[in-house]
């Protein structure tokens, strides 16, 4: 069954404050799209709407987090890290606060809000505070999962989830090793290594893919920062060809972070797919993933176009 | 001069001194919070030795996170940070330029990026609520920091959240960087704003021990609202020449301006 990563997380959260009575939940009057109403729901004392002001969202996390309590902050994805970003650096990560900030309607798939709305630098501008964690999720249980190792640390992290609903490569009973990179096909020659919604489209330019005789592999990356180096390493090693597959910019994301290792440890030829360093505009999301080439049918012409050089 | 007084008037000497063997920091809005900081650290929160280390007090942020070296010498001379003061703003040392709480046991936030420290002890105010504490957040704000659009966000959500534990003070000396607060971004009147956003609101003279005194526990009777202590300073008080003087704002005193800044001082004993 498909179900947004936003809502996974929702769910999850709900679970986590009825388990840990520390935990304190903020948004920025999005609650109902982010989902933490949901946790709103059940432990009204312990959620604090701070309006739209999501600068001083981060910092009273900051200050309640200080206060030994576990803070989950929630926005859309563009605010809750573009706007805050150095308030999340200063205020957050330099202290080392336990401050989650799960930012909920990641890349252009939030669909017809168009640019304003859409966060496609999101995981860039996380990943290059230093200490930071993030975090892109392909599914319902990676989310939950996710959501449940980062409430039992005390480090702060980014968790990017999406707005619409993708399909479940995982169950409920998938043992998850947070934080190195999961092989979800075997397949030879090119290696594919895909976050968030691109799993999903990845896995369907793999069924188109091998009925025409080519089989790539695709990796589930959804710990961004700090990267699975040696996982990443194992796969550039077994494979002629590599692709990255985000739903985010190609400056500063997965594909930046993949080709970091490469070029240190096992250089390669790498054909990053994302937003190709512009922005996008309001549409359908799947308007929007065929018109900037994010769908299946991109995954699977750049898989062609491999095989054709050979 | 009673024992505060020459807790204070030792604070501002170390002021001068840090920032003199520093060859940096900001000795003016330092000096302007030196009577301020007296009264919170010596008798009006409940902190020592045995609290320093934990967040269950009476805990203050230094929004002003520039008045590092007046933070640094008041727990010096409070007794709660042993660290040489000398080492401020040099390699390796715990005393950062601007405060870092992971560095120093009795900073309550790391702060220096201005307006975000009052959002951290709105925090702190709400998670004090959730935890049914009788702690009080305290906070220092400069005047030329209200031009941070966050201090009203943080602002709102304090009296929204009715955060009577919460005190914040302004440490209104009149002077920015570059020059007087009404000429490079005028953010008076600072009390009117603060009362319109439903805060209480106290005016002080900020080097007037009684009126501070006064004032705290003003702030400590009311309930239902956040208090905000406008203190009117003067900035660089204490050394004659960096009185009134924005340029003093973030600059050192050379050799002879910092024996000329400690004999005056020490006229004071």
């Amino acid at each position: 069954m498909a179900k947004a990563t936003r809502e996974a997380y929702g769910e999850e959260l709900q679970k986590l404050v009825q388990e840990n009575d520390k935990i304190v939940v903020l948004d920025a009057d999005l609650s109902g799209s982010t989902k933490t109403a949901m946790a709103k729901k059940v432990a009204p004392e312990r959620f604090f709407n701070i309006g739209i002001a999501e600068g001083n969202m981060i910092g009273v996390a900051a200050g309640i987090a200080s206060s030994g309590h576990p803070v989950f902050a929630s926005s859309f994805a563009m605010f809750a890290t573009g706007r805050c970003w150095e308030q999340i650096r200063n205020s957050i990560v330099y202290p080392g606060m336990n401050v989650k900030i799960c930012g909920s309607h990641g890349g252009i798939s939030v669909g017809e809000d168009g640019v304003s709305h859409q966060a496609t630098e999101d995981m860039a501008i996380m990943r290059s505070i230093p200490e930071m964690r993030v975090f892109c999720p392909c599914d319902e249980w990676e989310t939950k999962a996710i959501i449940r190792h980062v409430a039992n640390d005390d480090k702060p992290c980014y968790v990017r989830l999406g707005r619409s609903a993708v399909e479940n490569f995982f169950d409920e009973n998938t043992k998850f090793e947070i934080g190195k990179v999961q092989v979800l096909n075997r397949g030879q020659k090119v290696a594919i290594f895909a976050t968030g919604l691109m799993v999903q489209e990845c896995m369907k330019a793999v069924s188109t893919l091998k009925a025409q005789g080519m089989e790539p592999t695709v990796v589930d990356v959804s710990c961004i920062k700090p990267l699975d180096e040696e996982g990443v390493v194992e796969i550039l090693k077994q494979h002629d060809f590599v692709i990255t597959a985000e739903e985010h910019n190609i400056i500063g994301g997965l594909g930046s972070a993949i080709c970091e290792v490469a070029c240190k440890l096992h250089p390669i030829k790498i054909r990053r797919i994302g937003i190709q360093d512009e922005f996008a505009q309001s549409g359908s999301y799947k308007e929007l993933l065929k018109a900037y080439k994010l769908s299946d049918e991109a995954i699977v012409e750049a898989v062609k176009e491999y095989y054709q050089s050979l | 001069m009673n024992s505060l007084e020459k807790h204070a008037n030792n604070i501002r000497k170390n002021i001068v001194k840090m920032v003199a063997n520093a060859k940096s920091g900001h000795p003016g809005g330092s000096l302007s919070a030196t009577e301020i900081l007296s009264v919170l650290y010596f008798e009006e929160m409940k902190i020592d030795e045995s609290n320093v280390d934990s967040c269950d007090r009476d805990r203050f942020v230094l929004s002003k996170g520039h008045a590092s070296p007046c933070l640094y010498a008041t727990l010096a001379e409070r007794g709660l940070l042993h660290d040489d003061l000398m080492t401020f703003r040099k390699l390796n040392s715990n005393l950062q330029g601007h405060p870092n709480m992971r560095s120093v046991a009795g900073v309550d936030m790391s702060t220096g990026s201005l307006g975000q420290g009052i959002s951290a002890a709105v925090g702190m105010a709400i998670a004090n609520k959730v935890d049914h504490n009788d702690h009080r957040i305290y906070a220092l704000l400069g005047d030329g920091e209200c031009e941070e659009g966050q201090v009203w966000e943080a602002a709102m959500c304090a009296a929204h959240y009715k955060l009577d534990n919460l005190c914040a003070i302004v440490d209104f000396n009149g002077l920015q960087i570059d020059g007087e607060i009404q000429d490079v971004m005028n953010p008076c009147p600072i009390d009117q704003k603060f009362a319109a956003f439903g805060w209480n609101v106290i005016v002080i003279d900020g080097h007037d021990y009684d009126q501070i005194r006064a004032a705290f526990a003003k702030a400590r009777a009311c309930k239902g609202q956040p208090t905000m202590i406008l203190a009117k300073t003067i900035k660089g008080k204490g050394v004659s020449f960096m009185e009134n003087n924005a340029g003093w704002h973030g600059v050192a005193p050379n050799e002879e301006q910092l024996a000329q800044a400690l004999k005056e001082l020490e006229a004071n004993d």
